[in-house]
């Protein structure tokens, strides 16, 4: 199978992407809400897929990242660590007890102009977590064009108006390019079954800190093959 | 060791200006200067105080003394439902912008105007109150009487009005008492519970002034300084207070002099509610009798033997024969002191125990309510007017409101940046205000700025688009109104090796961004607690084959690593054991970070044990 790597943002992977209809590129950049479901609650996938989707809006602005965590989510899944974050710009972190405090919290970093972007994460599905509330902030996300993640853990994608909703899963990691033995750049599956601005489809993606997210039809396996083959 | 050595030997500090004042030694020139300051005294009652008394000007005193041509942003609302007031605090006349150079009536300290209430029956009126909530209170023709511990038994410490006419007094023994007064019911008084009372009471006294302090043990002491006329002048602020007294079951004597001593001595020893001006202190006090003087009962024993009954002959004594005899005397003891301090030649300024906010505004309402939200919008409206008028900005605001049963309840916000944005201010006590305790309703709401900084008036860009993180600091504002501050929280890099100390959480409303490098080998969550994890399958170098870890079976499929990372032989505890740190990734393709603590044979305990800490993207 032909290698179809290709560097892409995000924001451009519809025009790339096989079966999907041509878009035009401001529709697809707009900020608004996406949510992210986790495969497993200890996978740290959907934490770094969200932070390559925002990378790049960071570093240019300098603005704080606003992260909200429920306490479940900040117990079983941790907590950001500061030197592991790729973005490496100023954060914000709310620690909250419930899911309607992490929601109000969304919503009032939402209002605040001087945010890069705000992540929520809040574990399980909460009643307060439901259709009206995360169109409540997707509207005040596009309205005020700051984006918003919304990443979920142990819970099935229920009714959302998430405007992109991703199933984030590790991959194999790719080859490290000095030790063979060792995990080199994480490779996540990236699962976007439902979205309203561009066709769903399935994707194998890594972050690569210069360029961003790279998106392909190639599994760890496959890509592994071609770096032992180039080597 | 030389003699340079030692630390040199200091010189006799010089007595300052006020030491000296406390214990003037008889010289000549000392006395010379105090008959010299008592002429002036007397001139200045003729000459000064006069138009003040003639034409009650309710603005002419204001505790900063600003002039009277300056317009007051505190009078506020003159309606009978809400009337604003400002206090400036006399203390902070240093940041008053141009008007403290201006304040000739501050050096006069007989232009004060010091209220001093008197609680007579304070112990036992608590105690009735009291005893009436739990049921027993006795009826008031019963005598009763409170007992402390004395040297030869229980002595007498408060009693009622039936006990005082059987003639049960203050200081006796109770079984002599008892023999007077055989049905005397006697109680153990409760001396740290009055005076925590006595507290909270003179704390819910600064609804009629901001400064207050307790004065003895049944007392306290308000400097009045241009607050009077809120409550509509002096005597009518008496009658309030008064008033509002007698509703908490308390019986008050009270008097408004210009000093300290004048007041205490007027509501011991003077009529109902006595208000003195400075032009009659002296003729008013000179037939108080010496005990009216605050001293002990030795010197008042001492003055009496020596003939010398009021504070009138006291006067008329020449100083320097008195001066001789009572020159190393403490104050307590020291008559020519206490005359002075009572005819304000000695300052003895009101301490109040915290400072009051300088900006605040008060809503006085008709009628005790249960729930301030209608008020607050007003509240907040005046107190930005008045902040930006001095150019400030609150960093912290505090609502308190006086409950109608002598209770002060309050709540705190708190805001990143210097702000005086009535709605902002307003919105950080949208859920706060349900945490007040109203009682059974308060008559009076304070909106103070308790912390209050420069801030200059700053103009938005064209676009609208204020981009200099003032929105960033409203917003934190909000979450830390909300959430409380410790929730809000922002990461900051430490000179640390350890990973949970290389970087610091601090509260995000007192930290500025700072900046950061990241590392491609620190894993990007991080768990509070490193959780242990059971190995299966050990091997000799590097991390186990296989792992369970929260009730996974784990096969590692690729690692990397060791990272040691030594402890801190500055900070930990000895037998801290190092961390070999390792990259690893399963067979369900996590990519976890390992640790192993300690190592085989380094002597700091059993075999080491592998703990996850933090997972990769």
């Amino acid at each position: 199978m032909q290698c179809t790597t290709s560097p892409l943002s995000a924001t451009t992977l519809s025009r790339h992407l096989p079966k999907s209809p041509p878009q035009g590129r401001g529709q697809a950049d707009q900020a608004t809400l996406v949510e992210i479901f986790a495969d497993s609650v200890v996978d740290g996938g959907a934490t770094g897929f969200a932070l390559g989707q925002i990378a790049g809006t960071q570093i240019g602005s300098g603005k704080p990242l606003l992260w909200i965590q429920d306490r479940v989510t900040r117990r079983e899944a941790g907590r950001p660590c500061l030197a592991g974050l790729q973005t490496g710009g100023d954060i914000i972190h709310v620690n909250v007890n419930k899911a309607t405090d992490a929601l109000w919290a969304m919503e009032e970093g939402l209002r605040c102009g001087d945010l890069c972007g705000v992540i929520g994460e809040i574990w399980g599905d909460p009643p307060a977590l439901d259709f009206t509330a995360t169109k409540r902030l997707a509207l005040r996300a596009e309205a005020n064009t700051i984006p918003a993640w919304l990443m979920r853990r142990a819970t099935a994608p229920n009714l959302s108006a998430a405007r992109d909703r991703w199933r984030i899963k590790s991959l194999a990691s790719l080859a490290h390019p000095h030790d063979n033995r060792a995990p080199g750049r994480a490779q996540w599956q990236a699962d976007l079954f439902r979205s309203r601005r561009q066709t769903p489809g399935q994707w194998v993606v890594h972050h690569d800190t210069s360029t961003g997210l790279h998106f392909s039809h190639q599994t760890a396996a496959q890509s592994r093959e071609d770096t032992a083959l180039q080597a | 060791m030389t003699r340079q050595d030692k630390l040199p030997v200091l010189t006799f500090p010089q007595p300052s200006k006020s030491q000296t004042a406390d214990r003037p030694t008889a010289t000549q020139d000392k006395l010379a200067r105090a008959i010299e300051a008592l002429r002036a005294a007397v001139e200045a009652e003729v000459a000064t105080p006069k138009d003040t008394d003639t034409t009650p000007e309710p603005d002419s005193f204001t505790p900063i003394g600003a002039p009277k041509t300056q317009p007051r942003w505190q009078a506020g609302r003159d309606n009978a439902q809400t009337a604003g007031s400002g206090r400036v605090g006399a203390a902070a006349g240093a940041v008053i912008p141009a008007d403290t150079s201006k304040t000739p009536i501050d050096k006069n300290p007989l232009t004060r105007r010091i209220t001093a209430i008197h609680l007579p029956r304070f112990a036992m009126e608590r105690w009735q109150r009291w005893a009436s909530q739990q049921g027993d209170a006795p009826p008031e023709d019963i005598p009763a009487a409170l007992a402390v511990e004395g040297t030869h038994g229980p002595v007498i410490h408060a009693t009622n009005r039936a006990a005082e006419t059987q003639g049960v007094y203050k200081g006796a023994r109770v079984v002599d008492m008892r023999a007077l007064c055989p049905d005397l019911k006697i109680t153990f008084a409760d001396i740290g519970g009055d005076q925590k009372a006595l507290e909270k009471l003179m704390m819910w006294a600064r609804r009629w002034c901001p400064w207050t302090a307790i004065d003895g043990p049944a007392g306290m002491i308000f400097d009045t300084t241009g607050s009077d006329h809120l409550w509509g002048g002096e005597a009518a602020m008496l009658r309030d207070m008064e008033e509002r007294l007698s509703h908490l079951g308390l019986s008050a004597t009270l008097a408004v002099s210009p000093s300290h001593g004048a007041s205490w001595a007027l509501s011991r020893f003077g009529g109902v509610r006595e208000v003195c001006a400075p032009e009659t202190l002296s003729r008013r006090m000179s037939n108080m009798p010496v005990r009216a003087l605050r001293l002990t009962g030795d010197t008042v024993q001492l003055l009496n033997r020596l003939g010398l009954k009021t504070v009138g002959d006291l006067a008329a004594v020449p100083r320097i024969s008195l001066a001789r005899r009572f020159s190393n005397a403490p104050l307590q003891q020291n008559p020519l002191l206490r005359l002075d301090q009572m005819m304000g030649r000695l300052a003895e300024p009101v301490s109040a125990s915290d400072d009051p906010p300088r900006f605040a505004v008060q809503a006085n309402l008709a009628e005790p309510i249960q729930d301030p939200t209608p008020h607050l919008p007003a509240l907040c409206h005046d107190l930005c007017e008045g902040l930006q008028k001095a150019g400030f900005g609150a960093r912290r605001i505090r609502v308190t409101v006086f409950r109608s049963d002598g209770e002060v309840s309050h709540v705190d916000a708190a805001t990143a940046q210097p702000n005086r944005d009535p709605d902002h201010l307003l919105r950080l006590f949208d859920d706060k205000l349900e945490r007040i305790n109203p009682g059974f309703g308060f008559d009076l709401i304070t909106l103070g700025a308790t912390v209050a900084e420069v801030m200059q008036a700053s103009q938005p860009g064209l676009d609208q688009k204020g981009s200099d993180g003032a929105d960033l600091a409203r917003l934190l504002d909000r979450l830390t109104a909300r959430l409380g501050a410790p929730a809000i929280r922002r990461p900051i890099p430490n000179d640390s090796h350890i990973p949970e100390r290389a970087e610091v959480w601090e509260a995000a409303i007192h930290t500025k961004p700072a900046i950061t490098s990241p590392r491609t080998d620190r894993p990007v969550r991080l768990f509070d607690h490193p959780e242990e994890v059971r190995v299966l399958y050990a091997v000799p170098e590097g991390p186990p084959a296989q792992f369970i870890w929260r009730r996974v079976t784990r096969r590692v499929v690729r690692f990397a690593g060791p990272e040691r990372i030594a402890p801190e032989w500055w900070r930990d505890m000895p037998g801290t054991r190092l961390r070999d740190y390792y990259k690893v990734e399963d067979q369900l393709n996590h990519r976890l970070w390992l640790y192993r603590s300690g190592v085989l044979g380094d002597d700091r305990g059993a075999t080491p044990r592998w703990f996850v800490h933090g997972v990769f993207a």
